[in-house]
């Protein structure tokens, strides 16, 4: 008999206690109860050789037939738009560097959390904002060779940026000429090619002002009574730098980044969270443990894996498995050269050579009794 | 007799030498037959290489056509050429040696350590090939420093190797040509070549360099004889002559003394035709064609891709003892079997021992033979041999009877209760193939029961599936216990039941114990008689109700009470009061309060019902409830009817104008959402622009539009329609596509947007330049029932391809997911220890989904029902 992992023992426990509350157990009955909880966990236990690892693609793999495919959908913040459905898990599967739409979720600690000033003075920090992003227009006058910056006092006013601070960070990018007028600024760079104008109207318009550079926009919401931060573009590091910002609950949708800053076992978890959410948006019901094996799979070696031939797939003992797969002449010129050994204990191995594969009732021997 | 396992498979490359000794034949001409048709000695089609014609011995071996496996023959080449596969490996190899010395480039510690570092890493592959890359790149840097680029062994200046696809080496500016290469990599010793990525037991790297050309049997590139009598050969075949030819020129080129730059061209030729034998598709090579210019299909072709040997043969292979046909519904065969036609369980057959018990019968089926039913095709006798039982002979078919004896064994037909997989496609998951019991029956389509249809996601709109025949006892035993339908009930994927109640199932469910259904007892004792239900009812009771016939179905202690499909979400909820049938209350086996519905027993679903009699009773209980529900439930329609027509979903014309209303009044909402735009009121959305905040507001609007003449349609679509009845039991359809039917259609859209394309600035040329209002961007203000004006239809097909188009994408992006899922998953299995290995012993998890539950046998996901436990002991007292 196998003893109680701790999850269903502390639920009994919980249970029981609210049980006796209602109404007064004895010994026996309480007894009896765990005896049963136990008899019915061993029966509910998996049997050894089970293929758990076929059965866990399947299960993730099926729904796929069912998911949308169009890619973009309004979730959480209506304003901020999320790869949904199929393309969002093979983007995850695929362990991409970047997540085609990187957001983070944003939490507040307490004193920031309910006062939606002070939260949106923390949105405010993580905007990142540049010049373009305040300017009703850059225009490049190529008759006198500068460039005429229009800032819009309402979008200034908004982000609470005063000129002088403009024209400060100007001054970083290059050290030229400028007169400002009202919310105009004119910027002269002096004798240049049409090119460099160009060039140099780029790095104006991309001058960082304030905020985190890959942030496109930072939004609040309120949230369970809570004010959380939702922003498009992901950078955690500078994140967790901000005061008021609680570092034990703020999140991104990027797995790579959440390995970068907070280690494998938070990359775990958060493929098991984001495969989830996708699946549970759509209306499709799959058991966490096959997306745990799933999620465990690809971050056993301490970084997280793409399944496919970049991955596990391509790391796989078995030469004929890895050939069956993908590029397949390469994985046998290879295994020719290196004299390497494929020791046939993996399921593609023995379907090749006519063998029982190693899994479920193949992994035992039948003997008869006489 | 012991079977031979392969324990393990070790790969290396071939040398010359051993090319030559495995070789039976050296082939020197390039013809194949001769005039007469018999094939030329010493050339592609020797006879030693094996046979291909039936009747001809193998002159190697001796055996027939199918059992000699052909044998290798061998070209010697004029001049060596390199391996187009090993290319790079050859250029990587270059760059790291010494063309001086001969040794790695590498200073005596680094030999050193390296050696270590790779010993250390042997364990585990992905290590040794990171150790690998590292030598490699270490011992080709000296060759790129300005200062100092000197061997470390003797001292001589490194020259840089340049590599030009696909096949030439640069030394500086000198062309290395492959017996210059070849010479150097002979040099290169053991020790540094392990250094080096090889294994030098069984690959040198001067074997990278062919000097003698393997010359696959015939067996492998048949030649087909077409009905002209004249002969086709095979792609490679046809490689194997341009290589031949060349090579003969180039020798006697080489032995006349012809100028070196002939040679030298006809070396490139032959480099050429080596490497497109190999490989027919590297880049920088045009591709050898076939004088039809059908590009040729060589080695690297044949074991390539989906439709190569290693995907198409030897991951999947086909086999005997199958069948495939039309599917058809039929509700009397039980979940657990499939109806199979006469003429397929004629044609399959299982090996059945004779026995002193079995041999009577065993005799009897011979008697009859192979062309009556229960009968057979072929006895074996003890020393093996078949013998196949004649159909008209009926003499022979006696003594052959009367031969049998203990030991012998009779391929007999399949019979009813046989065990075979019954499999549809696509494969998607473990239940895409189950295992049923056989039920022999006339006509010629297999027949399944209508519970079966989701696992296999199968209708009958002309689909076929396949029928498998587990010939030995071990497999049939296996296949009934785990993959009989019974058994799969209960998904692995959610822990809820695939297998249950569908469409008319479920609204007959509803209508036979829904309030008010009364049935007198004649028409009870016809309907289960004529189901086939054995059920007692003696009781003097001249009126039944409707839930008194269902609890007829239940096991006697049946404890169950929940909110079904139909329940309204009343603010408070009145349970066992509920006046609308909405809450089920089961106790000890009887119905007492409310309807059976989609709650109940509807497949892929969460089915209260169903889920507890499997979990609680076994799936036995399961299947006999799903059996003999359905066929109720197929009298009771017999007797109450269900049907839908057009009066289904008209509704009054009190409802019409209000929801007319309704509609009108969004219209003229997203009018004055249009003018604010263009008068420049409406006020943008954070981080929007004016644009994104119009379509988004006007859509929201519709919506709504749509959404309350729903609700209007709702009002006035009673439960007296057999469509809303359907819809609100969840037998077929939402309440969303009854409104669409009856009330209005709604806003089409592509992409998530309204329709905006096609014309210049308009999406139809019905519509002004620019116009924004509902009507002209794809709202459809119609119903089905009332139907579509011409833009209206036109908006509707568009938003009707886009799902189409969708499909067909998703299914091939899902399909690769899949594929690569299972590859990369399918070694992971549970240990005895309970933990989640890989096939090399690497723990993935150490506790199966960290509780180590069977997700199918779990409670929906939690490992035990404790509540119910709980319940269950206080109960008892």
């Amino acid at each position: 008999m196998k003893p109680l992992p701790l999850s269903v023992k502390e639920e009994l426990t919980e249970k029981l206690l609210e049980a006796n509350k209602k109404r007064n157990m004895t010994v026996s009955q309480i007894d009896a109860i765990i005896q049963e909880v136990v008899e019915e966990y061993n029966r509910v236990l998996v049997d050894p050789g089970e293929p758990v690892g076929t059965v866990a693609a399947q299960s993730i793999g099926e729904p796929g037939t069912q998911m949308t495919l169009s890619t973009f959908h309004y979730a959480g913040v209506a304003e901020i738009n999320v790869t949904l459905g199929l393309p969002r898990i093979i983007e995850i599967v695929d362990m991409r560097r970047k997540p085609s739409t990187p957001v983070m979720t944003v939490f507040l600690e307490d004193g920031y959390s309910n006062d939606r000033e002070k939260a949106l003075r923390v949105a405010r920090l993580i905007e990142g904002t540049t010049v373009e992003n305040v300017a009703r227009s850059v225009i490049m006058d190529v008759i006198n060779m500068n460039l005429v910056v229009t800032l819009d006092e309402y979008k200034l006013d908004d982000q609470k940026i005063s000129i002088d601070d403009i024209i400060k960070k100007l001054k970083k990018v290059k050290n030229v000429e400028m007169t400002q007028d009202g919310y105009t600024i004119i910027l002269n760079p002096g004798d240049v090619s049409l090119m460099k104008l160009r060039k140099f109207a780029m790095r104006v318009r991309n001058t960082q002002l304030k905020g985190i550079k890959k942030i496109k926009r930072a939004l609040i919401r309120k949230e369970n009574g809570e004010y959380v931060i939702y922003t498009e573009g992901s950078k955690l590091t500078d994140v967790f730098k901000l005061e008021g910002v609680d570092t034990t609950r703020t999140t991104t949708n990027d797995v790579r980044e959440i390995h970068k800053v907070l280690g494998i076992e938070a990359a775990r978890n958060a493929i098991i969270k984001e495969i989830k959410e996708t699946l549970d948006e759509q209306g499709l019901d799959v058991e966490v443990r096959h997306i745990m094996l799933l999620a465990d799979l690809m971050t056993v070696d301490g970084e997280p894996k793409p399944i496919g031939r970049h991955g596990i797939s391509g790391e796989k003992s078995s030469i004929l498995a890895r050939a069956a797969f993908e590029v397949t002449t390469r994985h046998l010129l290879e295994a020719g050269k290196q004299g390497m050994v494929d020791s046939l204990n993996g399921v593609t191995e023995n379907v090749i050579i006519g063998q029982p594969i190693p899994v479920g009732t193949g992994t035992v021997e039948l003997v008869m009794k006489r | 007799m012991s079977l031979k396992v392969i324990k393990e498979i070790k790969f290396g490359i071939l040398s010359p030498e051993a090319i030559r000794k495995m070789s039976v034949v050296k082939i020197v001409t390039a013809d194949t037959y001769d005039d007469e048709g018999y094939p030329i000695e010493k050339g592609l089609v020797d006879p030693r290489l094996g046979v291909i014609d039936p009747g001809l011995k193998c002159r190697t071996c001796g055996m027939r056509f199918g059992e000699c496996p052909g044998h290798f023959g061998h070209i010697e080449l004029a001049r060596p050429v390199i391996h187009m596969g090993y290319a790079k490996e050859i250029y990587k190899v270059l760059k790291g040696v010494c063309h001086n010395c001969h040794r790695v480039l590498l200073d005596n510690e680094e030999i050193k350590k390296y050696a270590r570092r790779l010993k250390e890493a042997r364990v585990r592959d992905v290590e040794k090939q990171k150790v690998l890359k590292i030598i490699a790149k270490q011992a080709a840097r000296r060759r790129r420093y300005t200062k100092n680029n000197i061997c470390p062994h003797c001292g001589v200046e490194l020259p840089r190797i340049r590599f030009e696809k696909p096949t030439t080496y640069m030394e500086n500016t000198e062309k290395l040509s492959p017996s210059d290469i070849r010479a150097r990599l002979e040099k290169i010793s053991a020790e540094d070549a392990e250094l080096l990525g090889f294994d030098p037991e069984v690959a040198r790297p001067e074997w990278l360099i062919l000097t003698a050309l393997p010359v696959a049997p015939v067996t492998v590139r048949p030649s087909i004889t077409l009905e002209s009598g004249a002969r086709s050969e095979d792609d490679m075949t046809h490689k194997l002559v341009d290589i031949i030819r060349i090579n003969q020129r180039l020798r006697e080129n080489i032995d006349a003394g012809a100028p070196q730059l002939i040679v030298e061209d006809l070396w490139e030729l032959l480099q050429y035709h080596v490497t497109t034998y190999f490989d027919n598709e590297v880049s920088g090579v045009p591709p050898a064609r076939h004088r039809s210019g059908r590009v040729l299909k060589t080695l690297a072709q044949r074991l390539k891709g989906k439709e190569g040997r290693f995907r198409n043969n030897l991951s999947g292979k086909r086999v005997d003892f199958s069948a495939r046909t039309v599917i058809s519904p039929d509700p009397n065969v039980s979940i657990n079997e499939v109806g199979v036609p006469s003429p397929v369980a004629m044609e399959l057959t299982i090996p059945e021992r004779v026995t002193y018990k079995t041999r009577d019968e065993l005799r009897s089926l011979v008697l009859r033979g192979p062309s009556q039913h229960p009968g057979a095709n072929y006895i074996i006798r003890t020393d093996g041999r078949r013998k196949r039982i004649p159909a008209n002979d009926e003499e022979l078919r006696k003594t052959l009877a009367e031969e049998l004896d203990v030991g012998y064994v009779v391929e007999r037909h399949l019979q009813d209760g046989d065990v075979v997989l019954f499999n549809r496609q696509p494969s998607l998951h473990r239940l895409s193939i189950m295992a049923h019991e056989v039920r022999v029956m006339p006509y010629r389509t297999f027949r399944l029961n209508l519970c079966v249809c989701p696992p296999y996601n199968a209708d009958f709109d002309g689909d076929e599936m396949n029928l498998h025949v587990p010939q030995t006892e071990e497999a049939q035993a296996e296949a009934l216990i785990l993959m009989r339908v019974q058994e799969q009930i209960i998904s692995p994927r959610y822990g809820e039941p695939v297998i249950g109640g569908v469409q008319d199932y479920i609204s007959g469910a509803y209508i036979l114990t829904r309030e008010g259904t009364e049935f007198s007892r004649r028409e009870v004792e016809e309907m289960l008689c004529m189901a086939g239900l054995g059920v007692e009812t003696s009781q003097d009771k001249e009126i039944w109700t409707g839930k008194e016939v269902f609890s007829l179905l239940l096991p006697p202690d049946l404890n169950v009470e929940y909110k079904n499909k139909i329940c309204r979400r009343c603010t408070t909820c009145k349970e066992k009061e509920c006046p609308y049938d909405g809450y089920v209350v089961i106790k000890d086996g009887k119905l007492l309060k409310g309807a059976i519905d989609g709650m109940a027993y509807k497949a892929r679903s969460e089915c209260k019902l169903l889920d507890k009699l499997v979990k609680d009773y076994g799936t036995d209980t399961g299947r006999k409830f799903l059996d003999s529900i359905t066929r109720l439930i197929l009298w009771v329609l017999g007797m109450k009817g269900i049907t839908v027509d057009m009066n289904d979903v008209e509704l009054d014309q009190d409802a019409k104008d209000r929801i007319d209303e309704v509609l009108q009044d969004g219209e003229n909402k997203v009018d004055k959402l249009i003018e604010a735009y263009h008068n420049g009121e409406l006020e943008p959305l954070p981080g929007q622009s004016l644009e994104e905040t119009l379509e988004k507001k006007i859509m929201q609007v519709l919506a709504a539009a749509r959404d309350r003449a729903g609700q209007i349609a709702e009002e006035y679509l009673g439960m007296e329609r057999f469509s809303v009845i359907m819809a609100k039991t969840g037998a077929k359809g939402n309440m969303l596509d009854l409104t669409q039917m009856a009330a209005c259609l709604g806003q089409m859209s592509v992409r998530g947007e309204r329709l905006h394309r096609g014309y210049n600035n308009r999406s139809l040329s019905h519509f002004k330049e620019n116009e924004l209002s509902a009507r002209s961007r794809g709202f459809v203000r119609s119903s089905y029932n009332k139907g579509l004006s011409p833009t209206e239809f036109f908006f509707h097909a568009m938003g009707g391809r886009e799902g189409l188009v969708d499909t067909a994408v998703r299914t091939a992006q899902s399909g690769y997911m899949q594929r690569r899922l299972m590859n990369a998953m399918q070694d992971l299995k549970v240990e005895y220890d309970r933990t989640v290995r890989d096939n090399t012993g690497l723990v993935i998890q150490f506790m199966y989904g960290e509780d180590g539950v069977d997700p199918a046998r779990s409670d929906y996901g939690k490992a035990v029902d404790i509540d119910w436990i709980i319940h269950k002991h206080m109960e008892a007292v």
